[in-house]
Parts: structure tokens; sequence; C-alpha cells
């Protein structure tokens, strides 16, 4: 034999079969009149005990400053660091040579949300969110516009802290 | 045609349909408490979505395998393919027939109705589709022409698991079809008749067979279970070894036929376990159920409806309890287990029957009590065997080492 079998010790003689099995059906009997523990998804968002980590990375965020204009200055890290080269950027330039961009779009299919265009921009414009639902009846719709992007309002993730690696 | 005749067709018409329609709809909540149990033994809430907790799920699964795609495995047989669902069907479906659900309801009427003209039944109706002189004969036979369906639908499914399903499912139904036949074998011994009527009156005046002829339930249920193709004995379909078995290839509402054939067989055997050996319709401790009358027909098919419905959910409680035995531990228990069990069972009840009438005892009550007697100390000795280990040991003896070590080169 080329492989190692391994061979279990089953106490074969000293069982009794029928006290197992009337003890399984009793744990099975027990098992069916206890609490559920099962939390029904779309009811239970409203309730205390649906709770998402903070650190949660789904659908991006950009984010504006106050007079409502996108934070991002087109520096091109986000689209470079991307594994998943879902970004797409066209900087543009006004006339006072501030760095703008003219598209920025992200295609949330193709995200595979690593949250490192989070932690590489140095403008804390862009953000990945804690949010999840994203359902579309188009494809096309999944590729997130800068107006878009600027519109959500759901809270962005928390990077991970060193001092507190378990987010407690 | 006289119209006593009318009468007796016209009521088998409308039993037919009654008996049928609550069997296919029942078979559809079977599916829908099978999930649920599931779903609760295992701490989840089970289906839940489809109108109120679930209740519309088997609607929706019906609705489903009526609007899907039939398909049909290239190179397989056209004919026996469409076959064998209706093969299994057809016999599952039949065997309620003869199993009376209710004491026999008296009724007197001579109508004038439209279309048909005068009508008239006097007497006892039997609340079955047919009070068949065969009884439970019927029922063997016809639960066997089952295993046909299930072959067939392997062999014409060319493909290797549903083939092996098939071969699984004709060799596991034969053989427990040996034990299963021979369990029954003491109630005619105590009986007398086949007739569903008789061995529920021999009930009524000793008491139920659990107690006088309790190996032969306890084989009839194993055996049972094995017939229905269910877990711990689910070998044909064996999701882990072979897809789903002899209907790998099935879809739409020919899979569906094999699963309401499966429920319909489950349903059979619990009634016959509670016909059999839990007094059918007789409700204990009185003798109030005996007669006719419409109320007594309700509160004895109550009666009987009880005690089915505990006997199929023990079916899905052993379900999701016990895991599937391999395949040749389960022909070791029918083979080398159940079916001497209940040959030597056959010789017991048959000599404890002959010495009490040597000594003098004829009468229903006391044999009956000295047969429950007898049983209670065979069943402590089929216990004690059972619990030594000798049923599920298999067939290749290990040796009982005392620490796991590795065999070969590693």
């Amino acid at each position: 034999m080329s492989i190692g079998v391994k061979v279990m010790r089953r106490p074969e003689r000293e069982v009794s079969y029928i006290r197992a099995t009337l003890k399984g059906m009793m744990l099975t009997f027990k098992h069916m009149l206890q609490p559920r523990f099962t939390m029904e998804y779309p009811e239970v968002r409203s309730t205390e005990e649906w709770r998402i980590a903070t650190r949660w990375r789904g659908t991006h965020r950009m984010m504006t400053d106050a007079q409502g204009r996108s934070k991002c200055v087109a520096c091109g890290l986000c689209p470079q660091i991307c594994p998943a080269n879902c970004i797409k950027l066209v900087p543009g330039e006004d006339e006072a040579g501030n760095r703008y961009p003219l598209i920025y779009e992200i295609d949330e299919f193709r995200c595979v949300f690593c949250g490192y265009c989070q932690e590489v921009c140095p403008e804390e414009a862009i953000h990945v969110g804690v949010h999840y639902e994203n359902a579309e009846y188009s494809r096309d719709r999944f590729v997130y516009d800068l107006e878009r992007l600027s519109a959500q309002t759901h809270p962005v993730s928390t990077l991970w802290d060193p001092a507190d690696p378990r987010g407690e | 045609m006289t119209p006593e005749m009318k009468g007796f067709l016209l009521l088998a018409v409308i039993k037919l349909l009654v008996i049928f329609v609550v069997l296919l709809v029942g078979v559809a909540l079977l599916t829908l408490m099978e999930r649920k149990l599931a779903g609760w033994m295992q701490n989840r809430p089970g289906p839940n979505r489809v109108g109120p907790s679930g209740i519309l799920q088997p609607v929706a699964d019906g609705l489903k395998n009526f609007i899907k795609e039939e398909t049909q495995p290239a190179g397989a047989n056209g004919m026996l393919f469409i076959l064998a669902p209706a093969l299994s069907f057809i016999p599952a479906m039949m065997l309620i027939a003869v199993i009376p659900l209710a004491a026999p309801l008296h009724l007197d009427f001579d109508w004038n109705l439209p279309l048909i003209g005068r009508t008239a039944y006097h007497g006892l109706m039997t609340v079955s589709i047919a009070d068949l002189p065969m009884g439970f004969l019927f029922i063997l036979a016809f639960s066997s022409i089952g295993v046909y369906g299930i072959a067939l639908a392997g062999w014409s499914s060319n493909s290797k698991y549903s083939l092996l399903g098939g071969l699984r499912a004709s060799a596991q139904m034969i053989s427990y079809e040996v034990a299963m036949g021979l369990s029954l074998i003491p109630v005619l011994l105590l009986t007398g008749n086949v007739t569903f009527s008789e061995v529920i009156a021999k009930q009524q005046a000793g008491i139920w067979f659990i107690g006088p002829l309790f190996i032969s339930f306890f084989v009839f249920l194993i055996s049972g279970f094995a017939e229905t193709n269910r877990l711990p004995f689910d070998m044909p379909e064996a999701e882990s070894e072979l897809v789903a078995g002899y209907h790998s290839e099935y879809s739409s509402m020919k899979f569906s036929m094999f699963m309401i054939g499966e429920y319909a067989h489950v349903v059979t055997i619990a009634a016959m376990v509670a016909t059999l050996f839990f007094g059918g319709w007789d409700i204990p401790f009185t003798t109030w159920d005996e007669g006719g009358g419409a109320l007594r027909s309700i509160a004895t098919f109550l009666s009987f409806f009880l005690k089915m419905f505990f006997w199929i959910f023990f079916v899905m409680w052993i379900r999701w309890t016990l895991p599937r035995f391999r395949y040749d531990q389960l022909m070791t228990l029918g083979w080398k287990v159940l079916l001497p069990l209940a040959l030597a069972y056959i010789m017991v009840t048959a000599g404890a029957i002959q010495g009490l009438e040597a000594v003098g005892v004829t009468s229903t009550r006391p044999v009956a009590l000295a047969l429950t007697g007898l049983n209670v100390g065979l069943g402590w000795l089929l216990f004690y065997v059972l619990d030594r280990g000798r049923v599920m040991r298999g067939v290749s003896r290990r040796p009982a080492l005392a620490q796991p070590r590795t065999e070969g080169v590693g």
C-alpha cells in the first residue's frame, strides 16, 4: 500500500447501538423544540441584532468637500494600485491649475473590494463603504460614475488599525 | 342497472376522488413537512417564504416542476424512460386504496338523482376505496411493482449513477420484501385472515398487535424504511455517492412523480403500521367506536390519522437522525438478521399459539396477553443481542486495536 491508511480503533463490541440510536433521536427531537438561530434577512435589517462589521468593505463612496465638489484630485493612485483594474480615471485641470477627475468610474462587478483605493488615497476621497445591497436589473448599471459615487450616503469602512487589530 | 348497484358505484367514485385528491395534496404537504422538520431539527426555520410560514411552498414547487424543461439524456431508452416514473408513481398511489381509514359508516339512502336516476344504498360502507379480500397481500404485491419503476429508471437513463442506483434499489427492495412479507405472517397466524377489517376487528377484541407481535412490528418497520428507500436505507439515492441515484437524469414532472411515489409509499407504510400493529381506526380503552354513525366515523378517522401521522413523523425523524448505512451492512442486516429473525419469530408465534391452544386458552384476549408477555421477553432478548454489536459490524472483521496505527509504507 503506497499511502498510509489510518486504522481507527472502533469500540465495536463495547458500544450499544440501540442506546446510541435512541440517544440520537432524543437529540434531534430536542433540537426540534429549541429556538431557531436563523436571522431572517430582509426583515432582520431593521432590528438591533443586525450589525455589520465597521471594517466591512462594500460599495464605494466618493467624499465631497463643503462646496459639494468631489475631494478627488485625480492623482491616479487608485487606478494604479487597483488589482482588479476596475477604476477608470481621466484627469482634467481647471483654469487655476487644480486637477479634478473628468471621468471617474468604478466597475463594481470587477471590483474585488480589497480597499486599496481607500488606503492609497492621499485626499481621503474614495472609500469603500459598509454597504452591500446593490442589486440592479442590468449589468451596465454596475459601473458607478462620479456623480453616483458622490451621492452614496452609507458609512465608510474604517481602515485596519494596528493598535487595535481585532477592531474592538 | 339496479339502484343498489348505482349507489355502490356512486359511493366508490366519490371515495376514489376524495381519497386520491386528499392523498395527493397530503403528499405535497408532506414534502413541506419534511423540509420544515429538517429545518427545525437543525435549528433552522425551514421554508417560510411562500405563503404564511411556507404553506404554499409545495404549490410553488409543483408549478416549478410543471414549467421546467423536460430533459432526456442522449442514448436513453425513450419508452422505458417515460414508463419508469409512471411505474413507480401508480403502484405507490394504489396502495392506499385497501387501507380502512375509519369505522364503517352506516348509510341508508334512496335518492332520485338527476342524470343517473334512482340510487340507493343500504348497509355499512367501508371507509376505504376497496376492502379487498386480499388485504395486505395486495399491498405487498403492488409495492413490489414499484421496484420495476426504479430499476427501469436506472436502466433506461443511460447513466452510470442511475444504473447503480437502480441496481441497488432492486437488490435492496427485493431483499427487504422477503423480510417484510415474512414479518406479516404472524399477523396472519393471529388473525386467521389477511383483510385489514379483520385485523382491526381482532385487535379491538384483543389488544393492539404491537404487544403480541412486537418483533413483527420491529421487522416490519425496518423493512418499511428499506422499502420506501428512505434514510437510513436510501442506498438507491445516496447523493454523496450516486448524485441522486436512479432519478439523476430526470427533470420536471417526471422527477416529481418519483418524489410523489416515495412520499405516497411513506404514507402507506405509516398507515400499514398504524393498521396492523396499532389498531387502525380503533380508539383505545373504549368500545364506543365500534358501531356506525357519522360522528364515530369522524372520530375513528381522526384516531387513525393521528396514528398514521405519528409514524410519518417517525419516518422523517429517523431520516434526520441516522446516517446512511453502508451497502454491505444493509444487505447483511436484511439477509442475515431480519430474515432469520422473521422466520424464527413465525415459528415461535405459531408454537406459542399452538401451545396455548393445547392448554385450552383460545379466546382472543388471553391469547393476546400471553403473547404480549412472551414478546416482552423476546424483545428484551433481541435488543440484548443487537446491543452486542452483531448487526452493524458488516462483513469484514477488523482487528480491535488499542491505538490508532498506520498501515503500509506511508
